[in-house]
């Protein structure tokens, strides 16, 4: 049992957690993190990396399946589950050292344990209930994340059905499944399946699936999933979950009607949990709404001292905003000039499905409820060389302006590779470029960025290649 | 061709002093231009030959900023003219005397000092950094850029700064005039001039506060015919009436200024016509009399209001002013207390100014400036004695009220504060 005085300690080593201690050593404090599971967090370890690991097989799966189309012929191929997901858990494993690294090299403590706060700066790290380490710090961020959320009536069991952390790592590859929720997570984990052979259900509660992207991004990526073979249930709810030893027969509620689905697995991607429970915050000031901590622009709690970060906070619940804010609250604590608080309508969001999903800003139902009077531009993949080059001339690139401003309001993609295109429009709507500043800019031929500049155009009745 | 004024934009070479060849030390006279207003000197800033007239004698409208002559510092190359004047934007060649913008300081020639930072000294050095949304909405919306402090990186007004622009500008939607005023920014950026001449400074960013005394102020002063009219007020009664109200009010204390406020409120309701506000269609008569009385805080000037004064008693008038007073100070009052009033009544009189002239607060259309009360020598019936006095100086809006309307309501008013009894009904 040690006592160690810090001016900054971070709970949580996450996405969040680690790169605020990153960059509160780059501004000289001494910097500890409290880490009780993994250094990455759920991201690196049970999240986004090892999934684009998996992700990657389903790609190359699809492709080999048709393989023909591009000229080969592939007599007979085969995959290895159990090295698929070995691949996976490589991938998170390598990441997961190179944290450490990084905290060692910028002089990060690390304490393995939970973090619980003791009021007055005081932080209690325990391990199997014991304490190993009471730390003082002027400055403590909370970025503990969350957990899948559990409905009643759909707890996992590990075995039939699946958080995100089973369907990461089963040891083989079921025949068919059955998806509750359509948000990034149960997309993706779908799409994965799917691509790699097995029979899946989506199952969502909403009218549509991805219901955060725009209407019309969302219809047409259903339209592609169902074109794949993936059965897709909107406006549907899963009320009984009967398990066998080796199946789950789920029941579905839909336009008042129920259907029995009987599969191998079932995995539940309803939401998350904010991790707020043990943390000591009854010893604080810091308050919660709807168990996420509730913090200031500058990621203050109410409790002097204390910050909160990532998914511990409000959403959207994504790894790119907790590292955005860990950032943002360490330079507020060292007074920086120049600090800007987040905003929302600027942080990107990707689904890693097939086809890709990826936006930024407001859809344009959204920006139409907010008042604005819009410009729409949409540019479909087959009216692009690179995309027809590719063979993925199925997806689309819509913006909206305010027709007002020419201020950039959102930007909705679906296709291929889009994941690495909606940073062109971030940049942009964070510079607050207008539809001139992008129509003045000069996209590389042939790539699928040109559609960037395509939808701009159209949004303007410019459009060239349509 | 150097800008001898804010407004002008271009000017004729009236005559050559100087010809080519001749040598020429700073402060020699150059040339004589033309403006729209008067001819003036030029003076050359810098020394050297005079190698090159560009512009001839006798040359009308030449734009503010055109070469008009090349300067060669010594050991300069006359081969680097040609170069000057072909593009007329060689790197470190000859000095053009273009810049040379110094106006001649004539006494009979008022160039204004201000006029020396020429649009292109703003252009190099005061470049504003704007977001092109920023941009865009600055334009729409006919924002002076130069006005606004902006948030984002390195300082770049971005569109969040502009909404702030606006809502700063709210409380003064209510003002009668209900026009388009938009403020006049000054045609010299400070900041551009500073840092052409080098003078140290930082900058404070504008709060809404300050800019809409700003905006408010300047439209004031711009729009509203202002006269002003000054009368001298005995105050020995006014004091000996405090003296026996506090002895007697057991620890309570009126000021004099709470019988300033009073005596401002009865005098409007006993001379209405002073207690007006103009607009294009209409006189608005008041009907009730609200002093806005002007405090200083942290922020800048706020004026909360003590509603009907005239039927306040000197006691209630003074709780209020406490009240709102030490809230204006925190920046706490609400709306309604501070926007409004049918006339505004400045007191400077604790610094010990004797006399000021104050800018009337739209739609108001008079505002009372209280000197210090103080000991004077005066004369009284042909006898020089010591008495209290106190200088209010009342600038009037001349659209709403005439001379003469003014000159009684301020007579009925020092009846007021000379025979102070009236005031403690």
């Amino acid at each position: 049992m040690s006592e160690q005085k810090f001016d900054v300690v971070v709970v949580g080593g996450g996405p969040g957690g680690y790169v605020a201690a990153i960059r509160a050593a780059q501004l000289g404090f001494s910097t500890a993190v409290v880490e009780r599971e993994h250094l990455g967090g759920i991201c690196l370890n049970w999240g986004c990396i090892p999934t684009k690991a998996l992700l990657r097989c389903a790609e190359i799966n699809h492709l080999m399946r048709h393989a023909d189309q591009f000229g080969f012929t592939v007599e007979k191929y085969s995959f290895d589950f159990k090295k698929i997901v070995e691949r996976s858990r490589k991938v998170a494993a390598q990441l997961s050292g190179g944290i450490k690294h990084l905290m060692k090299k910028n002089k990060v403590t690390v304490f393995e344990g939970h973090g619980k706060l003791l009021g007055k700066g005081k932080l209690d790290v325990s391990k199997d209930g014991k304490n190993v380490a009471t730390l003082e710090a002027k400055h403590i961020i909370l970025a503990t994340g969350a957990r899948a959320r559990v409905l009643p009536g759909l707890e996992p069991d590990g075995k039939r059905v699946w958080t995100y952390k089973e369907a990461m790592t089963p040891q083989e590859m079921p025949k068919s499944l059955v998806v509750i929720g359509s948000g990034a997570i149960g997309i993706e984990f779908a799409s994965f399946y799917h691509n790699m052979g097995a029979d899946v259900t989506v199952v969502e509660v909403m009218d549509r699936i991805m219901p955060v992207e725009d209407a019309e991004i969302s219809a047409f990526a259903r339209k592609q999933f169902e074109k794949q073979g993936m059965k897709i249930l909107t406006g549907a709810k899963v009320v009984r979950l009967d398990k066998t030893e080796n199946t789950v027969t789920v029941h579905v509620e839909a336009g008042g009607k129920t259907e029995k689905i009987t599969v191998d697995r079932v995995i539940s991607a309803v939401g998350i949990v904010a991790n707020t429970e043990n943390l000591g915050l009854e010893n604080t000031k810091v308050k919660t709404d709807r168990n996420h901590i509730v913090v200031n622009q500058w990621l203050e709690t109410d409790e002097k001292g204390v910050y909160a970060i990532g998914d511990v906070v409000h959403g959207p619940w994504l790894a790119h905003k907790a590292s955005h804010e860990g950032v943002i609250c360490v330079e507020k604590i060292k007074g920086l000039p120049d600090v800007h608080p987040m905003k929302k309508e600027n942080i990107p969001g990707c689904t890693y499905c097939t086809p890709q999903v990826a936006s930024v800003g407001l859809t344009e139902a959204a920006a139409k409820e907010k008042g604005y009077d819009v410009k729409v531009g949409k540019f479909p993949f087959i009216g692009n060389g690179k995309a027809i080059a590719l063979g993925e001339p199925e997806g689309m690139v819509k913006t909206v302006f305010d027709a007002k401003t020419g201020e950039l309001l959102g930007a909705h993609m679906v296709g291929a590779d889009v994941t690495e295109m909606i940073q062109g429009y971030v940049i942009g709507k964070t510079m607050e470029a207008t539809e001139l500043d992008f129509m003045h800019t000069v996209f590389p031929h042939p790539t699928l960025s040109e559609m960037m500049h395509e939808s701009v155009l159209d949004a303007y009745g410019k459009v060239i290649h349509m | 061709m150097p800008a001898l004024s804010p407004t002008m934009t271009e000017g004729k070479l009236a005559k050559w002093v100087k010809k080519e060849g001749d040598q020429i030390k700073a402060g020699d006279v150059i040339a004589e231009i033309e403006t729209d207003k008067a001819t003036m000197e030029v003076e050359a800033v810098d020394e050297g030959t005079l190698a090159k007239i560009v512009i001839p004698e006798g040359t009308d409208g030449v734009k503010v900023n055109t070469l008009i002559a090349v300067l060669l510092e010594e050991g300069e190359d006359a081969a680097a003219v040609n170069a000057v004047t072909a593009d007329g934007a060689a790197a470190p060649a000859p000095k053009t005397v273009t810049p040379a913008n110094q106006p001649a300081a004539g006494a009979d020639k008022p160039a204004p000092r201000m006029a020396v930072a020429t649009p292109q000294q703003a252009a190099a050095t005061g470049r504003i950094f704007a977001s092109p949304l920023a941009k865009r909405i600055a334009k729409e919306r006919g924002i002076d850029l130069s006005t606004i402090k902006g948030s984002g990186p390195h300082g770049r007004i971005v569109k969040a700064d502009l909404e702030g622009a606006k809502a700063g500008m709210k409380p003064a939607a209510q003002a009668a005039s209900g026009g388009t005023f938009t403020p006049a920014s000054s045609s010299v950026n400070a900041v551009a001039l500073a840092d052409a001449y080098g003078i140290p400074y930082s900058l404070q960013p504008n709060s809404g506060v300050r800019k809409v005394i700003a905006r408010r102020l300047s439209e004031s002063k711009q729009t509203v015919p202002h006269f002003y009219l000054t009368v001298d007020c005995e105050l020995d009664a006014l004091l000996a009436v405090r003296k026996q109200v506090n002895d007697a009010a057991d620890g309570f204390k009126v000021s004099v200024n709470d019988f300033i406020i009073k005596a401002t409120a009865v005098a409007l309701k006993k001379y209405p016509a002073a207690n007006v506000s103009w607009t294009d269609e209409n006189i608005v008569q008041y009907e009730r009399a609200d002093v806005s009385v002007a405090v200083a805080s942290d922020n800048g000037l706020i004026t909360p209001i003590i509603v009907d004064a005239a039927n306040k008693s000197l006691k209630q008038i003074s709780i209020e002013m406490k009240d709102l007073g030490g809230r204006a100070k925190e920046g706490k009052l609400k709306p309604h207390e501070f926007q409004g009033g049918t006339i505004s009544v400045s007191n400077l009189g604790m610094f010990g100014i004797r006399e000021f002239s104050a800018i009337i607060n739209p739609p108001q259309a008079a505002i009372l400036a209280i000197g210090a009360g103080g000991e004077r020598a005066v004369v009284k019936n042909g006898q020089l004695t010591v008495a209290n006095m106190m200088t209010v100086t009342a600038s009037f809006d001349h659209r709403a009220i005439d001379g003469a309307v003014g000159a009684e309501f301020l007579q009925v008013f020092k009846n007021l504060i000379e025979n102070p009894m009236g005031l403690l009904l």
